[in-house]
């Protein structure tokens, strides 16, 4: 049964409502959106309210509208208000759009009066007497900072492993990240740390970085003035929704080309088919894993051309032969352009034999990025890449390949142009140095899984739906964690101290004691000791930048629920609690390390972080930018408002690596085939590619969407798109729940006929709470401790006939057919 | 039917805001519903317009309609099988809004594989599930009419299942 609202009609802002400047905290665009809050027992009229529209006529497409999911009764200063969140016609970034994430923020707020997510966390939670009981912060800071404190001090900070999100938006954003690493890196130098979507504390584009290009380097407008937009491993349709429709969809009425290489055809391939012409799009499906190929034969293709933009090169690249020999910390060598051809050659015929695609149409793609146009012109391309090759194989030299092509053509630091990952969350990363974690990094899920460390903290991340090797990870941390329960357990109706001795001794036999802040409470949260709810975005003021660097403040329109706090706060509080236990224990030194937290808000962690690298960037000053913002790095402060930077390189340096000549580097990105251990084998021996691939309508691992009920209509079970005529032949009917195992484990999903999934490949949504495809993958990484999410390979069985639920869902094609 | 070429012109009709309006077919009175000294229901009262006749329906020949009033384009389908929310002696009459629950734009209907599709940003609904949004932006799924089919056979809407696009009311 299709999810009915049932719900005709809708209270109206009056023109008094509170007015607030909101960033979607969801994906990397960042929409800008308004919030309207006004009192309960208020409301506007048709033809006097806040939209100032005359709301007695029907509205006309694109006019304004607030659909239920824009709604909500949320409590404010204590008072339930009203609240409406709706698109924002005059942010740059969306021009209005709304998607079918962002445009569902009101009704995935808490709200005890519409009933919506009342799965958050009210209250801190500590395991006691075989439950989750709630208490007080004071209760279970205190407990997290004498077991943390013991367990550091009797042993290193090496016992302490931190998984840390290290991202912008909702969780995360600059106020965030700050006090999250100045606890761990600053008061404490944690080693052990990963991030929330890869198992070290590393970069996802260490080899652009390390040529010198920061992986943000464009403006979204970039896209509307452009030749060609050239997109790798992404499907901006569905996970940058608006900036493919209010950016790369102008671009190509403009009249530029679009070239996608994905193994899979996507609706974002179907969509530029509609909008510039099937003449005007060249889909690159490549056989999986083999993009690094294809981007050196290109290079070479237009090199030998003659097509590269020798001025840029001369006045730009380092021109000496290698700079950076390949070595532990860096998976390829480094060096001027022809020092990387020397590695990379690559003819267009041996690529079409490796990629599996026609010769002309990699000339053709070759073309259209670099082929000068007819008047001697150079043309511009715009290259985008995200999970495709950021998660696939050998990360290191495949985006270094893709770089080069972009640094060879002259297309970074200039108008049409930009080489950019698209990116998944915004970003809002300022911490201290993470020089002491070392490169490589500790491969920390490793590390825990072989019995390292002894005390967890775990920030908004649920690695059992999204780490790799979950199932093996799973395991181990549940059987870690329940030596340490039942210690607890056994120490009930003890004084602290005999609790403290009791967790300690469980964690030297092998236990891991778990603390963990989040905003749900979440799988890997079942195993955890004490929970520490936090609040989400506009539950507290945030700031983030998104994938143009465009840095807004989103403000606070409503109460954190329950007792939930900002993650700042969080990490302060541990901070406060581990200075006082520590000094009580007597180690007055390392105590002192932890003074500097008596932040009261948000602000003042961002004041005391963020603002200390950025003078210029207060909230007033933020504010008053709205949701339009300013680019970053912000470079001064002029008639009131901030001054901002369009695009990176522009006058043609490049500093990313950190090299005093500020000169591009180019990688040499010689092939090696299936870099990370047990692919090539995995391969051989099972049936199906199994893409880990994601969708529109959920926002990442649905954290918040599995308790949403318009979601979980449309895929109760994890969606596994796969060609009819595989299913035909195991006996798979739509619907039905199906199995993919292979060594490393098993996960279920829901078969979904896909007419377009090639033939012993299936497309399974990543990171669902119904069936986490990381359960098989194997714990393959590369060098840098980069893992390989996208090359996975099982067989496929039939589980059950689809369930009731199944059977009511829609099974016809995603693609736009007029 | 809406031939699929008439997709844009549909669209830059809607963007008019009037066209459907100028069609001059009888439309409820606007009347405003600002608070009054007697209180208002809890709910809203929908029209009751007739759209047609069973027998004048064939299988998969979308019929356009305006429901609940002249501002609301719809399409009123014969699918030949049962389906949910279906009416009729077969149960497979069924009726949506065509304004995108997106941002409005005005769908026309594949028959080819029986969806509502949407020019503005591709997304689609499935007529066969209730209206259940195969793929796409909206929010919600596509607003569907609540029909009646009395015993001539004449086709009666009656109620709509979610907000119709860019009203406050779905009764204006
Ligand atoms: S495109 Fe991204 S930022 Fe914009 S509304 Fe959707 S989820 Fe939010
Ligand atoms: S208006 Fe229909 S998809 Fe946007």
């Amino acid at each position: 049964m299709a999810y009915k609202r049932q719900i005709d009609r809708l209270p109206i802002p009056p023109k008094d409502a509170k007015v607030h400047n909101v960033t979607c905290h969801y994906c990397i665009v960042g929409c800008g959106y308004k919030a309207y809050t006004w009192p309960r027992n208020k409301q506007g009229t048709l033809k006097d309210n806040a939209f100032g529209v005359d709301l007695s006529e029907q509205q006309p497409a694109e006019g304004t509208w607030v659909a239920p999911s824009m709604y909500n009764i949320v409590k404010q200063n204590g008072e339930d208000v009203h609240l409406v969140v709706v698109p924002d016609k005059d942010c740059v970034v969306n021009s209005g759009l709304g998607s079918i994430r962002g445009a569902r923020m009101a009704e995935n707020r808490p709200s005890d009066v519409t009933g919506t997510q009342q799965q958050r966390l009210a209250d801190p939670m500590v395991w006691r007497n075989g439950v989750w009981q709630p208490t007080s912060w004071d209760d279970a800071l205190d407990l997290v900072a004498r077991v943390t404190a013991r367990v550091v001090t009797e042993g290193s900070e090496d016992d302490l492993v931190v998984s840390m999100f290290d991202h912008g938006g909702s969780a995360g954003g600059y106020e965030n990240t700050w006090g999250t690493g100045k606890l761990y890196f600053q008061s404490m130098k944690v080693k052990n740390a990963r991030i929330h979507n890869r198992p070290g504390y590393n970069s996802e584009v260490h080899s652009s970085r390390d040529m010198g290009v920061g992986e943000l380097n464009y403006s979204y407008s970039d896209y509307e003035v452009t030749d060609t937009i050239f997109v790798v491993g992404a499907n901006p349709l569905e996970t940058q929704t608006n900036l493919f429709l209010n950016h790369m969809v102008p671009g190509m009425r403009n009249g530029a080309k679009f070239i996608m290489v994905d193994p899979r055809r996507t609706v974002t391939v179907n969509a530029a088919e509609e909008v510039a012409g099937k003449d005007n799009v060249l889909h690159l499906a490549i056989n999986e894993g083999t993009d690094m190929v294809l981007f050196n034969a290109l290079l070479t293709y237009i090199v030998d051309k003659g097509w590269h933009d020798k001025d840029f090169i001369e006045a730009s690249t380092y021109r000496d032969g290698e700079a950076v020999p390949l070595d532990e910390a860096h998976p390829a060598g480094l060096g001027s352009l022809e020092y990387a051809l020397e590695s990379c050659r690559t003819s267009v015929e041996e690529a079409a034999e490796i990629c599996g695609v026609p010769a002309e149409d990699i000339v053709k793609a070759a073309e259209w990025i670099a082929k000068p146009k007819d008047d001697g012109s150079r043309r511009k391309c715009v290259t985008a890449y995200e999970k495709g090759i950021i998660w696939g194989n050998d990360n290191y030299r495949t985006i270094g390949a893709l770089v080069n092509v972009a640094l060879a053509t002259g297309n970074i630091g200039r108008e049409g142009g930009g080489c950019c990952r698209l990116g998944g969350h915004q970003e809002g990363y300022y911490r201290p140095s993470d020089a002491h974690v070392g490169r490589p990094c500790e491969y920390v899920d490793q590390l825990l899984i072989n019995g390292g460390g002894k005390v967890y903290h775990v920030w908004a991340c649920d690695h059992y739906k999204t780490t790799l090797n979950a199932a093996q990870f799973k395991r181990a941390i549940n059987r870690r964690s329940q030596m340490v329960k039942e210690a607890m357990d056994a120490a009930a109706g003890g004084t602290r101290e005999q609790l403290v001795d009791a967790i300690v001794a469980a964690v030297n036999a092998g236990g891991l004691f778990i603390v963990n802040a989040d905003i749900i409470h979440s799988q890997i949260g079942q195993a955890a000791h004490v929970i520490l709810p936090a609040c989400e975005a506009n539950e507290m003021n945030l700031t983030s930048m998104n994938g143009e660097r465009r840095l807004r403040l989103s403000e606070r329109y409503m109460d954190p629920y329950g007792q939930s706090k900002p993650d700042c706060l969080i990490a302060a509080g541990i901070a406060q609690n581990m200075e006082r236990v520590l000094r009580e224990m007597g180690h007055d030194a390392y105590a002192d390390q932890f003074k500097g937290y008596d932040w009261e808000t948000e602000e003042d962690a961002f004041m005391d972080g963020y603002h200390q690298g950025n003078p210029e960037v207060t909230y007033d000053r933020l504010r008053a930018m709205g949701n339009n913002g300013v680019q970053e790095p912000v470079v001064g402060f002029d008639n009131g408002k901030l001054v901002g930077t369009p695009r990176l390189y522009a006058d043609g340096k490049f500093d990313r690596h950190g090299r005093e000549d500020k000169k591009a580097l180019f990688c040499a990105s010689k092939w090696r085939g299936w870099q990370a251990p047990g692919k090539a084998r995995e391969k051989a021996t099972h049936r199906f590619w199994v893409n880990n691939v994601r969708a529109n309508i959920f926002w990442q691992n649905q954290f918040l969407d599995q308790e949403n009920e318009f979601i979980q209509d449309r895929f109760p079970y994890p969606f596994i798109e796969m060609n009819p005529e595989d299913m035909a032949e195991l006996g798979i009917s739509k619907g039905d729940l199906v199995e993919i195992t292979n060594e490393n484990g098993a996960t279920q999903g829901m078969a979904y006929p896909t007419e377009t999934m090639k033939r012993n490949q299936v497309a399974m949504v990543f990171g669902s709470p119904a069936g986490s495809q990381g359960n098989i993958v194997n714990p393959g990484v590369n060098e840098l401790v980069l893992p390989d999410y996208k090359h996975t390979w099982g067989n496929i069985r039939k589980l059950s006939d689809a369930t009731p639920r199944a059977k009511g869902v829609t099974f016809k094609s995603k693609e736009y057919r007029a | 039917m809406r031939c699929k070429k008439m997709v844009d012109v549909g669209r830059r009709q809607f963007l008019r805001g009037s066209a459907f309006a100028a069609a001059g077919v009888a439309a409820t009175t606007v009347t405003g519903t600002q608070a009054s000294a007697t209180p208002a229901p809890a709910q809203i009262d929908y029209p009751s317009t007739k759209l047609g006749n069973v027998a004048d329906l064939a299988v998969n020949e979308p019929v356009d309609i305006e429901y609940p009033d002249a501002d609301s384009p719809g399409v009123l389908i014969k699918l030949g099988q049962q389906v949910e929310g279906g009416v009729g002696p077969d149960g497979d009459i069924v009726a949506f809004s065509t304004l995108c629950p997106h941002k409005g734009y005005f769908m026309s209907y594949n028959a080819d594989d029986r969806t509502l599709n949407c020019p503005g940003h591709f997304s689609r609904f499935d007529v066969e599930a209730g209206g259940q949004q195969v793929w796409g932006h909206a929010t919600q799924n596509l607003p569907q009419f609540t029909l009646r089919v009395d015993e001539k056979g004449d086709i009666y809407a009656e109620g709509c299942s979610d907000l119709i696009f860019g009203r406050m009311s779905n009764t204006l």
